[in-house]
């Protein structure tokens, strides 16, 4: 047993944790935070994104004990007092389905505009390349996640001014 | 309130789903988000084999391990666990093997369960499946169809490999054949696809003294409870099925799983609850696969294009066992093969053959798309070998807007379309004309890029199903639907679906439906489903019934609460039911709009029960069950226009234009995302996707490394848009979407690609299109 303490969705846990366990698994079974679903094996479909320092990972693809000292950021820890504007827009443009796969997509998209502010249609879709989706096509997604690009770029526009 | 306050309708409004509260926040319920206290885990252990015979299973090992609490093979399990249901015994003389759950002498597949551990915590129960020692005497794998079926083959099942035969034919098929001008004749193999709904399977069991409580990512809860019943024996009445937050299912969670049988078996063994979840890898080796069948197609037609027959032989790779409605997939595409044309002969044949590999059953489209693609296909080439563009072609054959109702050679009465209407749209967004003069140019010109254009101009069922067309086919259940209303005090409304959504947004598309039938505000609309103790009756989701079966459901039994709603607002107001008319969710004295109750007031009314009229029970709550007359036939067509590099065989799609008519729409948000995300399904099985198997009969693509669903980066944006011609067999004109998209889209692409290569010599392509195959068909073109 390894002992790990992190900060998950801005409160602190101290665990015991065999070495071998995977972070999704710490968080949805350890700290109950069941928001991050499991999509694969393989660190393939995304499902799993989650920030950690403000990065995205994929936490089926690291340790508990790799993120000891972390601060992690779930879809359970994006919302402020109101809705994040990628929920916002994920929800007015319809960029979900069956929704399993997009606590994944938007904290992926989160750390996609934390990179690339203005990205164009074709850079979302590479940026979201390593999320899956099996409902939506990608098609709402991509405008979802331009939508907030667009909102960010006049907000800016609007403090410059 | 007064008479002047008008509802805007409902109906029709692209309104933002209420279930996405819960999906972008993480609150969501999967399955394998339950806890329960003293739960245990269940890890299963499969035959990492095609095709053995067991001869020993050792778990002395296992037994020993730390938290372990027990462990199961199939001959512990033998004298209890029935056989997996098989709910479509579509002829007489069916074969209909056993199905253990757990496998007891003999494995038929790779990912056949063969033992069971169950402990502390799933890391636990996982390391001990490799304590479990299995030996096997291995038999030889049966893989291909036309092999299987050959004399001498080895057999996957005593009875033999064939399942069934199912024939069907109309008109003089000799006839249509002879001296005709055209004949046109093709094979075509739709591979086998993993559905990949990206919430993995999970199941919960919780036995609280005889009675249990099973979640499970299932489409059907209400199916699997009366099976689970007829299965393992335990009372329906003691057994409660779940379905709570499901994240897709595209027909892989239409089924009554092993997973979901032996969980409730172990709970009931060990009398506590139980939980497995698989892992992606185990899922694409054990959950249902979908298509895989030879489509031989011959089409006569005479010189100026006009159809005289079709003729279609069948080969169906049920694999090692049929499920649920295993046999009855092909036999949907039956009906679907002569699609929107008209012509006087058709016959159809198909053979259900058995093989050492996963089973197949529903997966999006199920059947439709198979005979969509065949024919589709076959339209392109003949309209190559006559010389035709192919929507002339196609105008030339199918039925025109004014000849509906009409009932095709396959039988069915289609009740309405505009297949004109639709194509002329289509053709304007896509600038067809444009396109094919560029085509040219750059064929003529030797471009090592070609640009092709692929047409689709699909039709398909939906609705499933009216009961009595189900009998006629041995469908082992009806195909109604069930819906009951409940006013609450308050004037709030609980609307209880036996649809059982997973991503179709049927809570807020049925609240929006009942706040129009009962002039209640959206809001004020709670919709519950998939619990059978909330909602015990049902037919559960799937071949795009929800709404144009579920979705009436609602409509009658909102109709009875009005109803019910008049004799009592008429007695408060003490005049006659007749007086009153309804206006906005209220009944009002007609001529004098002033005096009037709305539905809230009456609900309250019904509540306190102190002044109703003799004999009226002080309730509103109403059901229906609603089983349709006939199907619904949506229609579209789809334009697909992709480069083909020459060099590298690479296929970029340039531009996807899309017009489907599905009737009236209820929510055109909820619309147009099932249609872009059926496309994207059906240029996954065009492109990327195959589950392929090795000379063995291992699985070589059990992970999503090597089973390709597409990414963002790998699909265009769609262009979509919409005709709408009401469907005259139900009350709201609607049709159903949920499959249409991956049913049209398939064959468009692929006609896109064929058409790019056919100068080079270039017949066809088999699907999946990857590079690889597209470089060696133009190879094979050149030097034939
Ligand atoms: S669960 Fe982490 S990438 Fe699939
Ligand atoms: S919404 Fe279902 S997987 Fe994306």
């Amino acid at each position: 047993m390894n002992h790990v303490s992190m900060r998950i969705d801005g409160v602190r846990y101290d665990d015991d944790v065999e070495p071998r366990l995977l972070l999704v698994h710490y968080l949805r079974e350890v700290a109950g935070r069941t928001g991050t679903p499991v999509g694969c094996d393989t660190s393939n479909c995304g499902a799993c994104t989650v920030l950690m320092n403000g990065v995205s990972v994929k936490s089926c693809s690291v340790l508990a004990v790799q993120a000891d000292g972390a601060e992690i950021t779930t879809i359970q820890g994006l919302a402020n007092g109101e809705w994040h504007p990628l929920q916002r827009a994920f929800h007015e443009e319809h960029a979900l389905q069956c929704g399993y796969c997009t606590p994944g997509m938007i904290m992926a998209a989160a750390d996609l505009l934390r990179d690339n502010p203005r990205p164009s249609e074709q850079e979302v879709r590479d940026g979201l390349e390593g999320n899956l989706c099996r409902c939506t096509g990608y098609q709402n997604i991509v405008r979802a996640v331009l939508r907030v690009a667009g909102e960010m770029a006049g907000e800016q526009a609007g403090a410059a001014s | 309130m007064t008479a002047e306050t008008v509802q805007e309708k409902e109906v029709g409004r692209a309104r933002a789903r209420k279930e996405d509260a819960r999906l972008v926040t993480g609150q969501t319920n999967w399955t394998d988000n339950i806890q329960l206290p003293g739960l245990v885990h269940i890890a299963f252990l499969r035959s990492p084999l095609a095709h053995a015979r067991i001869t020993r299973a050792d778990t002395s090992r296992a037994r020993e391990a730390t938290g372990v609490i027990a462990v199961f093979t199939g001959a512990d399990l033998a004298a209890e666990q029935g056989s997996l249901p098989c709910a479509w015994p579509v002829t007489p003389d069916i074969v209909i093997p056993q199905h253990p759950p757990m496998a007891v002498d003999t494995v038929r597949y790779a990912g056949e369960i063969v033992a069971a551990v169950v402990a502390r915590d799933r890391y636990a129960a996982a390391d001990a499946l490799e304590a479990i020692d299995v030996d096997y005497e291995e038999l030889p794998p049966v893989l291909d169809m036309e092999e299987a079926l050959a004399e001498g083959s080895p057999k996957v099942h005593e009875q033999g490999n064939k399942s069934f035969v199912w024939p069907f034919s109309n008109g003089d098929i000799e006839a249509a054949f002879r001296d005709a001008p055209v004949v046109l004749e093709r094979t075509y193999r739709q591979q086998r696809l993993i559905p990949s709904a990206m919430e993995p399977r999970a199941v919960v069991c919780a036995p609280v003294g005889d009675e249990f409580t099973l979640w499970s990512a299932t489409q059907i809860p209400h199916v699997l409870r009366v099976m689970l019943a007829l299965v393992t024996g335990i009372p329906e009445h003691k057994l409660r099925v779940i379905a709570p937050d499901v994240g897709g299912g595209f027909g892989s969670k239409l089924q009554v799983t092993a997973e979901e049988v032996l969980a409730l078996l172990i709970a009931r063994r060990l009398g506590r609850p139980v939980k497995w979840t698989e892992s992606r890898s185990e899922g694409n080796l054990a959950v249902h696969h979908g298509r895989d069948q030879i489509q031989r197609i011959r089409v006569a037609a005479g010189a100026d294009g006009r159809l005289r027959g079709l003729d279609v032989d069948l080969l169906a790779d049920m694999g090692a066992y049929l499920m649920l409605v295993t046999p009855g997939v092909p036999l949907l595409g039956a009906f679907m093969y002569n699609a929107i044309y008209k012509m006087d002969a058709y016959s159809f044949r198909c053979t259900g053959v058995f093989t050492t590999k996963t089973p197949t059953d529903a997966y999006r489209g199920a059947g439709r798309p198979e005979a969509t693609f065949a024919i589709e296909r076959v339209m392109d080439d003949l309209a190559a070998e006559l010389g035709m563009d192919p929507l002339a072609l196609r105008e030339r054959n199918w039925i025109k807007h004014t000849e509906f109702p009409y009932t095709t050679i396959a039988g069915l009465t289609y009740d309405s379309g505009n297949y004109e209407a639709a194509t002329a749209a289509a053709r304007e967004l896509f600038h067809y004309d444009e396109l094919r003069k560029e085509a040219a140019e750059r064929a003529a010109a030797g471009d090592p890029v070609r640009l092709g254009i692929g047409i689709s101009t699909f039709t398909e069922m939906c609705g499933l199903a009216p009961s009595r067309i189900l009998g006629q086919l041995a469908y082992g259940a009806g195909g109604w639907e069930h819906a009951s209303i409940r006013m609450l005090p308050t004037g709030k409304v609980e609307a209880v679906t036996g649809s059982s959504a997973h991503g179709q947004g049927h809570e807020t598309a049925w609240s929006q439906i009942v706040a129009d039938e009962l002039g209640v505000p959206f809001e004020d609309v709670r919709v519950l489903h998939g619990d059978t103790f909330v909602a015990p009756k049902g037919m559960d989701t799937y071949g795009s019934r929800s709404l144009t079966v579920g979705g009436i459901a609602v409509v009658a039994a909102c109709g009875k609460v009005r109803e019910k709603a008049r004799v009592i607002a008429a007695g408060l107001l003490e005049v006659s039911p007749d007086d009153l008319e309804w206006s906005s969710g209220r009944w009002q004295v007609r001529g004098d709009p002033d005096q009037g109750k709305t539905i809230g007031e009456i609900a309250l009314a019904t509540f306190a029960a102190h002044n109703l009229p003799e004999g009226v029970e002080p309730s509103l709550d109403s059901d229906a069950t609603y089983d349709p007359d006939n199907f619904s036939f949506p229609h579209g067509t789809h334009l697909c226009a992709a480069e083909v590099d020459t060099e590298t065989g690479a296929v970029r799609l340039r531009s996807y234009v899309a017009v489907d008519d599905v009737g009236q729409v209820v929510n055109p948000l909820i619309v147009e995302g099932q249609v872009h995300g059926g496309i994207a399904q059906g240029i996954a099985q065009a492109l990327f996707e195959e589950a392929a198997y090795d000379s063995s009969g291992t699985l070589v693509t059990a992970t999503l490394a090597d089973y390709l669903v597409p990414s963002a980066a790998d699909l265009p944006a769609f262009v979509t848009s919409r005709t709408a011609t009401p469907s005259t067999t139900n009350p709201l004109g609607v049709k159903g979407v949920g499959e249409a998209g991956t049913i049209a889209s398939t064959p468009a692409v692929v006609n896109a690609i064929v058409d790019a290569l056919r100068p080079l010599g270039v017949p066809d392509v088999p699907m999946p299109c990857t590079p690889e195959r597209v470089w060696r068909a133009i190879r094979e073109g050149a030097a034939r």
